[in-house]
């Protein structure tokens, strides 16, 4: 499923990208690459963007990020 | 930037490079073992670009270079191209990165790149103080052994750890420790041809590059980075080989790698970070305990606030709100303290120059031009700077700032631009300048071009004072007495209408000029860190508050001996001031003002700071009854002169909305590299602050307002 489906305060496994490009980079340098453990924090008060915490830190990512980043349970 | 030749060259004394994730602390490093005054901020990104300093240990003296905050070296944002450019080309003696002890997975990521182009890398574990709190623990010996490299634990903000990181610098530049960097191992694939390019590589290359790092880039790098490399390897040939010999070698290495780019096929840079993650996964597995169990720490108890539908916009509308209440209510008594001792001084100063048989002209232009403005500018900004940057400084190290910029990106994101401009906008409170600059976090080019030509519109200091007084005399027209909340809020108010000039303006911008998609959007939450309010206190005051005053009173100097001579220099019916006043006067009129005020603001292009001296010495030109020694007698002066509230609402707009400063259109310039922009930049705030003045006096002049 897509990453925007992940219910605030659960966790799910990143399965893969399908950013490119810049975006791509970007996200595998934050640590978002597979296998990795990442969990939904909070939502911002207008409803996106959402924060997720990976690998110890915490990271907002607006919904055309997070759409296209999948995750298992 | 051409950092190629700001590395060592020929200089004896040592480069050392300071490299991390932003908000690692790796300012207060620098500025702990500098004792330079760097403004340190809890939010990602703070600087950017780098900032050189030096000091002195074991009769060595350092130079220190402090790198833009970045989260790798690969993915080729602008700072991370200065960050790589002046690790690889640059050459430093020893690179310092500067992890969180809090979290240690993720920025163990740039350690292991930084390590693969130069063995002489020192981790400097910073932040141990928070980690211990969380009772996490580090096996630092054993983290050293696993790195192969040094590694320093420190608590930089208290001062722990630095005297360990001066002297394992010493020692690594002395040559009394040898790293051995254990290096992160590839894919078999990959590794072959790192092995095979390396080989080929020190058949014909005789820079320093390391040969790894260099076949590496060359197969995963960005084009810029490639192109860079080549070049890198046509200018240091090696010894001894002639430049045919080297130009085949070098065209038969570059198809050897290209072959190997098809053969390793496409996601190879998935592959690259995935194993620096694996590898920094594993390493984190063996040196870090963290307490079991998910800790619901007080910095999400706090965030669960910061950031709820219910009071997020509210908190951050009140704190604000009372920063400038505090501000105005705050500054009132020392202003007029200040003003009564230094305009006291001018009496003296008069009587002095009378006694010394100085020239009555002289007197006037050092006494009542220099001396007058000068006393003006202290006295009136000093004592709110005082107040507002400690505070705005407090909310800054805190790490709420990110939090306003995740809570406001939606109404960023529907305007076309980036959450993070909410945080270049907050910089704009300080100086408009320092907020242009700023923008160079955005990565996208057109947001952050969206948000440099749109930074004026949040009022610099520079402006506040202006703000401030005309919002107690707003209260004191409306209300017959000074009234602190209602001029708070106007301000407030006024601040508000900047944000949404911005939010309007990046609008347009994005959807006329700057049409194309946004960018990508990620955006770091650090932790809450309680500021050291010592430090907060000294800092603020010697880096923002007396930098910004003591900027502003080498402008106001001339400017006030200028405009004394403009208001004393007789032409025909009048002085050059009330001429070139009344030339304006149809216009400034038009606007709900006068032509002093704007002449005023035309006058003050050098400086915010100085559009209301030169308005109180325009005004007193004519007449020198009334000496301005507190904000009383401004408001005396201003009612003399005419103005209603209306006046001095339009003078709040205006100020608001209108062209930046001479030192912010030199920035734009720079930053943009265009002149063009720079014409945007002026025309954009002037013509909105025109328009809304004009409407505004229009309408309450028709309905007999005022």
């Amino acid at each position: 499923m897509e990453l925007t489906a992940l219910p605030i305060g659960k966790s799910a496994i990143i399965a893969g990208l399908k950013a490119k490009g810049l975006m791509r980079r970007r996200l595998l340098d934050l640590g978002l690459v597979p296998a990795t453990t990442i969990e939904a924090v909070r939502r911002s008060p207008a409803g996106d963007p959402v924060a997720y915490r990976v690998r110890g830190t915490v990271i907002a990512l607006r919904a055309e990020e997070s759409r296209l980043i999948t995750v298992r349970p | 930037m051409d950092l190629k030749h700001a590395g060592p060259g020929p200089a004896p004394e040592p480069v050392v490079a300071l490299a991390g994730n932003p908000n690692t602390g790796k300012s207060t490093i620098f500025n702990g073992l500098t004792g330079l005054k760097q403004h340190t901020g809890n939010w990602p990104g703070k600087t950017v670009t780098q900032t050189k300093g030096r000091y002195r240990h074991r009769n060595r003296t350092i130079n220190l270079v402090d790198l833009p905050g970045t989260y790798s070296l690969l993915a080729g944002s602008p700072e991370e191209q200065v960050a790589r450019d002046f690790i690889c080309f640059g050459a430093p003696s020893v690179t310092i990165v500067v992890v969180d002890a809090g979290c240690l997975e993720r920025h163990l990521n740039l350690v292991l790149q930084v390590m693969e182009i130069t063995p002489k890398t020192i981790l400097c574990v910073n932040l141990i103080d928070e980690a211990e709190k969380r009772n996490i623990r580090i096996d630092y010996k054993k983290l050293q052994s696993l790195l192969g490299i040094p590694v320093v634990p420190t608590a930089a903000r208290e001062k722990k750890g630095l005297d360990n990181l001066k002297n394992t610098v010493d020692d690594l530049v002395a040559g009394k420790i040898k790293p051995f960097p254990r290096l992160p191992v590839y894919e078999e694939p990959l590794e072959q041809a790192l092995q095979a390019l390396g080989k080929s590589l020190q058949r014909f290359y005789g820079g320093h590059l390391n040969p790894r790092w260099l076949a590496l880039r060359l197969l995963d790098g960005d084009p810029a980075l490639r192109a860079q490399l080549k070049e890198a390897l046509r200018e240091n040939p090696k010894a001894g080989i002639p430049g045919t010999e080297q130009e085949e070698l070098i065209a038969a290495f570059l198809q050897e790698a290209a072959a190997y780019r098809r053969k390793l096929g496409p996601g190879l840079r998935d592959r690259v970070v995935r194993s620096l993650y694996w590898r920094a996964e594993e390493i984190v597995a063996a040196v870090v305990r963290k307490p079991p169990g998910k800790v619901a720490d007080w910095n999400d108890r706090i965030d669960n606030i910061v950031t709820s539908r219910l009071y997020s916009y509210p908190i951050i509308l009140l704190l604000l709100g009372f920063i400038f209440w505090l501000t105005i209510a705050g500054a009132n008594y020392p202003s007029e303290l200040l003003a009564r001792l230094l305009f006291g001084l001018e009496g003296k100063l008069a009587a002095a120059g009378q006694s010394l048989g100085v020239p009555a002209w002289l007197d006037g232009l050092l006494v009542k031009g220099v001396y007058r403005s000068l006393a003006w500018v202290v006295s009136v900004m000093l004592p709110p700077m005082a107040i507002f940057f400690p505070l705005f400084t407090f909310l800054e190290d805190l790490g709420f700032l990110p939090r306003v910029a995740f809570n406001l990106d939606k109404f960023f994101k529907k305007a076309g631009a980036h959450g993070k401009q909410s945080l270049t906008m907050c910089m704009g409170f300080g100086c408009n300048a320092v907020g242009v600059t700023a923008c160079r976090i955005i990565d996208s080019a057109r947001e952050r071009l969206i948000a440099i030509l749109t930074n004026n519109f949040v009022p610099c200091n520079g402006r506040f004072p202006t703000l401030f007084i005309m919002a107690s005399f707003f209260s004191v027209v409306l209300l017959g007495r000074k009234n602190s909340l209602l001029a708070s809020s106007l301000v407030l108010l006024v601040i508000l209408a900047g944000v949404g000039a911005t939010l309007l303006c990046s609008l347009l911008l994005s959807k006329t000029i700057l049409r194309g998609i946004p960018s990508t959007f990620t955006l770091e939450l650090p932790g809450y860190r309680w500021p050291k309010v010592g430090t907060l206190l000294i800092r603020s005051i010697l880096d923002r508050t007396l930098f910004v005053l003591g900027r502003a009173v080498t402008i106001a100097a001339p400017a006030g001996g200028l405009v004394w001579l403009l208001a004393n220099i007789q032409s025909g019916d009048g002085s050059l001031l009330t001429q070139m006043a009344g030339w304006l006067q149809g216009f400034g009129n038009l606007l709900g003002m006068d032509g002093y005020i704007i002449l005023a603001f035309i006058l003050g292009l050098p400086a915010n700071e100085i559009v209301l001296p030169i308005l109180v010495m325009g005004y007193l030109s004519g007449s020198y009854l009334l000496e301005p020694e507190s904000v009383e007698a401004f408001h005396a002066l201003f009612l003399a002169n005419g103005w209603t509230w209306l006046t001095a609402l339009n003078v709040m707009l205006f100020s608001l909305l209108h062209f930046p400063c001479g030192t912010t259109l030199l920035t734009i310039r720079k930053e943009t590299l265009s002149w063009k922009w720079t014409f945007l930049s002026v025309l954009l705030p002037t013509a909105a602050g025109i328009t809304l003045c004009f409407l505004i006096t229009q309408v309450a002049r028709f309905f007999r307002l005022v």
